[in-house]
């Protein structure tokens, strides 16, 4: 096993074990820190594969940006006021989707794993590192999905001040 | 290898020495700064010069009695403190401060590591900054800090956005995430005079970051005691201090990296004095600007605070962008 096989186990195992706590942590804010946690793990993979431009962006919107505004909501309407039970019987519902979302995952991946299709991060990358590369694929191949994707984001922005603004008016 | 691990550990201790100094000697600068601007002497006793002053403070927090508020959360409460400093001491890995040197034909670079997404790494670590303040007010179940943090998390969200866009215009023009090309292309006109709109937003969202004044909302005295830090006190309460500086001394560097030619220096006449030193001399300065608005501007009231950032200095950050790939487009003719 190689060093790199060896540091994606170890920080593989890392982010499966930080995301059970997610789940199972009874107060949001501890919660929110095991989130944090997952996301650094995740970065780290993402590090290994050679995909650094991913890692960096994975900590800067989803360790910081993201988890920095969960957290403040939770602050703000004060989640925290004694332990949080779930009374709603959901579960039921629940268990079902995510059991049709395991059966998916076991799909694919049997499907994939004896016949390995894509390709490493480094070997898609010529000189020049992998920032460029996705910029130019970004900008030439996928530029429709990438335009309609920043409408989308203009849309959903405009949507949430037209919202506000509506509740202040009222 | 081995050789490689050495030369590492010795640069990272080199680095860390001098990040520590720097902070000691913010806080003594500080209160020399404060006290000169307020036609005082400031302190005078400790050693020559009142030297000494910052370990005698670090001494006496140390010999502080360490309370824990009863009802606090504790896991958090002791994580706070410790979260204050990382964000400042991974940042300073990716920061180059000279040229490469020949030691026993052996070349090395002064930068502990050169990645190629240098800049986006330093925001993402100076992002979880953030973290030890909301942490810190909020685990303390308490109302001042609590507030302090919320505030904090509402001001770093807004300030954050700036500092990225700001970084942005001078991104476009070198075309590299590294630091260290950033600073080779420095070599013969510093950045800040092609991007003078973005050294001022940059320094104007890197003060609100610090959470220094006039932004300093989150620990208004006035108001709110000492804001998140109010439930701290002797040692964990220093860390919070650390870190402050210690961040105001990578928000230097790296504002000498992205504006001010790096360790190149500024005259040719010059140029005879080795990198770092001139390095070391450009973050003392700006450094030194930082303690002299601090000491020189009252407070923003909330409200104007997030007004400035989100009606005055996105815009002015949006349109250094596009002015900045116009000039680029016009006069230099394509990217």
């Amino acid at each position: 096993m190689s060093w790199a096989q060896l540091f994606f186990y170890v920080f593989a195992i890392l982010a499966v074990i930080m995301a059970l706590m997610v789940i199972t942590r009874r107060k949001a804010v501890h919660s929110a820190i095991f989130l944090i946690l997952a996301f650094i793990c995740f970065a780290a993979t993402y590090v290994i594969m050679n995909a650094e431009l991913l890692a960096a962006i994975q900590v800067l919107v989803y360790a910081g940006g993201v988890v920095g505004l969960i957290i403040f909501v939770i602050m703000l309407v004060g989640a925290e006021e004694g332990e949080v039970k779930q009374t709603h019987g959901q579960w039921l519902i629940a268990g079902f989707v995510a059991l049709l979302l395991v059966v998916e995952v076991a799909f694919i991946l049997l499907g994939t794993l004896f016949r390995p299709t894509g390709a490493l991060a480094s070997k898609m990358v010529p000189a020049g590192g992998n920032t460029e590369a996705l910029g130019v694929v970004l900008y030439t191949k996928y530029l429709f999905p990438f335009e309609v994707a920043s409408v989308l984001l203009l849309a959903a922005m405009i949507g949430a001040i037209v919202l506000a603004k509506y509740k202040l008016k009222r | 290898m081995l050789l490689a691990i050495v030369i590492a550990v010795i640069k990272m201790l080199i680095l860390f020495a001098v990040l520590m100094l720097l902070v000691a000697y913010g806080t003594l600068a500080e209160r020399k700064v404060s006290g000169h601007i307020q036609d005082r002497y400031g302190p005078l006793y400790c050693g020559p010069k009142a030297l000494l002053q910052p370990f005698a403070d670090g001494l006496k927090l140390f010999f502080k009695e360490d309370i824990v508020a009863s009802r606090s959360d504790k896991f958090l409460y002791f994580l706070a403190p410790m979260i204050a400093i990382v964000p400042a001491i991974l940042a300073i890995g990716v920061i180059p401060f000279g040229e490469s040197v020949t030691l026993f034909g052996r070349k090395i670079p002064l930068v502990m590591t050169d990645i190629n997404v240098a800049i986006l790494y330093l925001l993402a670590v100076s992002s979880f900054s953030v973290y030890a303040i909301v942490f810190g007010g909020w685990s303390a179940n308490s109302k001042y800090p609590l507030l302090g943090g919320l505030r904090s998390a509402a001001q770093f969200i807004s300030y954050e956005l700036i500092l990225g866009l700001s970084i942005m215009g001078v991104l476009m023009i070198v075309g590299s995430f590294s630091l260290v090309d950033i600073v080779h292309y420095q070599r013969h006109m510093w950045m800040v005079v092609y991007q003078p709109l973005a050294f001022i937003l940059y320094m104007i969202a890197a003060t609100a970051e610090l959470n220094r004044l006039p932004f300093d909302l989150p620990e208004a005295e006035s108001e709110l005691v000492g804001g998140y830090h109010t439930e701290y006190s002797s040692m964990k309460f220093a860390m919070f201090f650390l870190g402050e500086y210690a961040n105001m001394v990578v928000t230097s560097a790296v504002a000498v990296c992205l504006f001010l030619g790096g360790w190149y220096s500024p005259v040719a006449f010059l140029a005879w004095i080795p990198g770092p030193i001139w390095f070391l001399i450009k973050v003392v300065v700006i450094f030194f600007f930082l303690l002299w608005v601090r000491w020189t501007y009252p407070r923003f009231r909330y409200d104007q605070l997030m007004g400035f950032s989100w009606k005055y200095l996105l815009p002015l950050s949006l349109l250094n962008i596009v002015a900045t790939g116009g000039a680029m487009l016009f006069i230099v003719g394509g990217v």
